[in-house]
């Protein structure tokens, strides 16, 4: 550690205690490197459901080196504070782990980051206030190349901080998931974004004026809030993305100030994990990174619906729908947000169950944003023990519509809106969706014909092979599974 | 005392090549498992522990020891829920006969 380094010198350390500090250096640079090999390798198994778990374990053995030799580094002399810390962090983390629902995972996830971004924040100004209160007693004036990195990374952590908490109050819905704007928005965000620049900017060839450092501070965390604000439930995927990104990037800048290279690369697969999931919702949605930071979707307000020639959806009944699915040969299911919400999924289980059992080949398509962060539908499903054999991504599926008997949408809304392939007035128009439509019978089922997220009217429903089975999701499934369950003892 | 700058050029070597492998690796990862992929880098950038442990025990004073203690609370929540999360989201992904 640089500092350390310079800590030593100043306070004049004896031979021996450098060369003790020596070996222990050796072990712990070791470590870190059997620690990145770990990481990387962790990473690289994950690609595949078959070795995927082999992976985290790998990782976990990496962490479990990293720590221990960060542990056994010269200039850590006290443990029982870190202990204290392990058993804190310990204790909050397993229950959450253990006990949280998996339609929880949106939420967990942004809370986790928001921690992550902490962690990084607070070890930036740490390493800031060492400079000038450390145990050697004496002023280090960083370069000021040094003093940007470490402004960058303490301004990343700190929004990252804040915004994932926005994020959690969202997904949580402790604050509204509809977007919050005011005039001149993007405008005031810019300001305040610019103001924790300049902030920084000062401090890099000022690093001594100390109380730049909490303005710095308090701007990045205001922006944070700001930035999240204007932000609706639907672009969350994408959100939670970048915020994954921003938390590795600051984790690798930390380790540029501290002279680590197991921080700059661990931060850096983070951060390119948040980059290439921002990169694959972004293009699902058919958006650039600006539109879903200032866009706020949602606040479109739909083009003047043409109220004469409005087409009225065709109701039907559990019964009904189970006897249309009974004779289908294939059926392709189409879950989204709703299906979360109403943690619809075991039930999900039971019509698919019903369904094979009577060799009905049922797939399920999956677009990548349905949900509220990447591959949320895909762990919803495999927690409901469908085989993820059957899961499959909407480019590999769409072909299969025009042969496929019924398409099942349950809780999905945009997603299927064929208003995006030809309406240029629809704010999704554009991006790529599920061929719904093209199924011989539509199947959706809905809580009301209320517009989805997007505010906008989904014309899938009124297609002439669309019915509708209006009602909670569990509920409307249980009871078309349930249905199909009594047919087949008659 | 001013500090020298640091190595600069070195890392930004590291960073980079831990970018461009990290995209290449990732890249390859089935959209199925992006949400375990998710919880995993969130538990392994928890790796700033590393600094927060530094922090916190080097005894630098009692502000320093409380942040970097925080710091390792934070951190250690993400690395210790992190892989327990994961763990739990793929022992569930099965295919087809009940077989992994």
């Amino acid at each position: 550690m640089l500092l350390e380094t310079h800590f030593l010198a100043a306070a004049g350390a004896s031979l021996e205690a450098a060369n003790r500090s020596t070996y222990t250096t050796f072990f712990s640079t070791t470590s870190y490197l059997f620690a990145c090999a770990c990481f990387v390798l962790a990473l690289k198994w994950l690609s595949q459901p078959a070795t995927a778990r082999k992976g985290n374990t790998i990782g976990q053995i990496g962490m479990l080196a990293a720590v221990v030799g960060a542990l056994l580094q010269h200039n850590v002399i006290h443990y029982e504070w870190i202990f204290i810390g392990f058993a804190i962090g310990a204790a909050i983390g397993v229950p959450m782990a253990v006990f949280m629902p998996m339609t929880a995972v949106p939420q967990r996830t942004a809370l986790s980051h928001a921690f992550g971004a902490l962690a990084a924040a607070l070890v930036g100004t740490g390493h800031y206030w060492l400079y000038f209160h450390n145990s050697a007693g004496v002023t280090f004036v960083p370069h000021p190349v040094e003093m940007s990195i470490l402004a960058l990374e303490v301004l990343l952590g700190a929004l990252t901080f804040t915004g994932s908490l926005m994020a959690f109050g969202k997904l949580q819905d402790l604050l509204p998931t509809r977007p919050m704007v005011y005039r001149g928005q993007i405008i005031v965000n810019l300001s305040v974004l610019g103001g924790a620049i300049l902030c920084g900017t000062l401090l890099t060839f000022n690093p001594t004026w100390w109380w730049l450092f909490p303005i710095l501070l308090v701007l990045a965390l205001a922006f944070g809030v700001m930035l999240i604000l204007p932000i609706g439930g639907g672009d969350m995927p994408t959100v939670i993305a970048l915020l994954n990104s921003y938390a590795g990037l600051s984790a690798s800048f930390m380790g540029f100030v501290l002279d680590n290279r197991l921080l700059i690369i661990a931060g850096a697969l983070d951060g390119a994990s948040g980059l290439i999931l921002s990169i694959v919702m972004c293009k699902a949605m058919n958006r650039s990174f600006t539109n879903v930071l200032f866009g706020a979707f949602g606040q479109v307000q739909a083009g003047p619906a043409a109220e004469g020639d409005r087409k009225v959806a065709k109701p039907t009944t559990p019964e009904e729908a189970a006897g249309i699915l009974e004779a289908a040969t294939s059926v392709i299911i189409i879950p989204g947000y709703g299906m979360a919400v109403a943690q619809a999924q075991h039930k999900v289980r039971e019509l698919y169950d019903q369904l094979t059992r009577r060799g009905v080949d049922v797939k399920f398509a999956i677009h990548p944003v349905a949900g509220r962060m990447p591959g949320h539908m895909n762990v919803l499903l495999a927690e409901a023990e469908i085989p993820y054999d059957r899961l499959l991504e909407m480019d590999e599926i769409n072909g299969e519509f025009p042969q496929c008997d019924v398409a099942m949408v349950i809780g999905a809304n945009d997603v299927v809106n064929p208003a995006a392939r030809h309406d240029k007035s629809s704010p999704i128009y554009g991006m790529p969706i599920i061929d719904a439509d093209k199924a011989k019978t539509v199947m959706a089922i809905k809580r009301s014909m209320n517009p989805g997220f997007a505010g906008i009217d989904n014309e899938l429903y009124t297609l002439d092979q669309t019915l509708m089975l209006f009602g909670d999701a569990k509920a409307v499934v249980s009871a078309v599974a349930k249905e199909l369950a009594e047919t087949n003892h008659r | 005392m001013h500090l020298p700058m640091p190595d600069i050029s070195s890392h930004l070597y590291v960073f980079l090549l831990a970018a461009f492998l990290g995209l290449e690796v990732i890249k390859r990862v089935s959209p199925l498992l992006h949400t375990p992929l998710m919880s995993l880098t969130n538990a392994i950038s928890a790796i700033s522990v590393v600094a927060a442990i530094e922090l916190a025990g080097a005894g630098h004073g009692k502000f320093a020891t409380t942040i970097g203690v925080i710091a390792v609370v934070a951190a250690t929540t993400n690395i210790v829920g992190g892989f327990m999360i994961t763990d739990r989201m793929l022992r569930m992904f099965k295919k087809r006969g009940g077989q992994k």
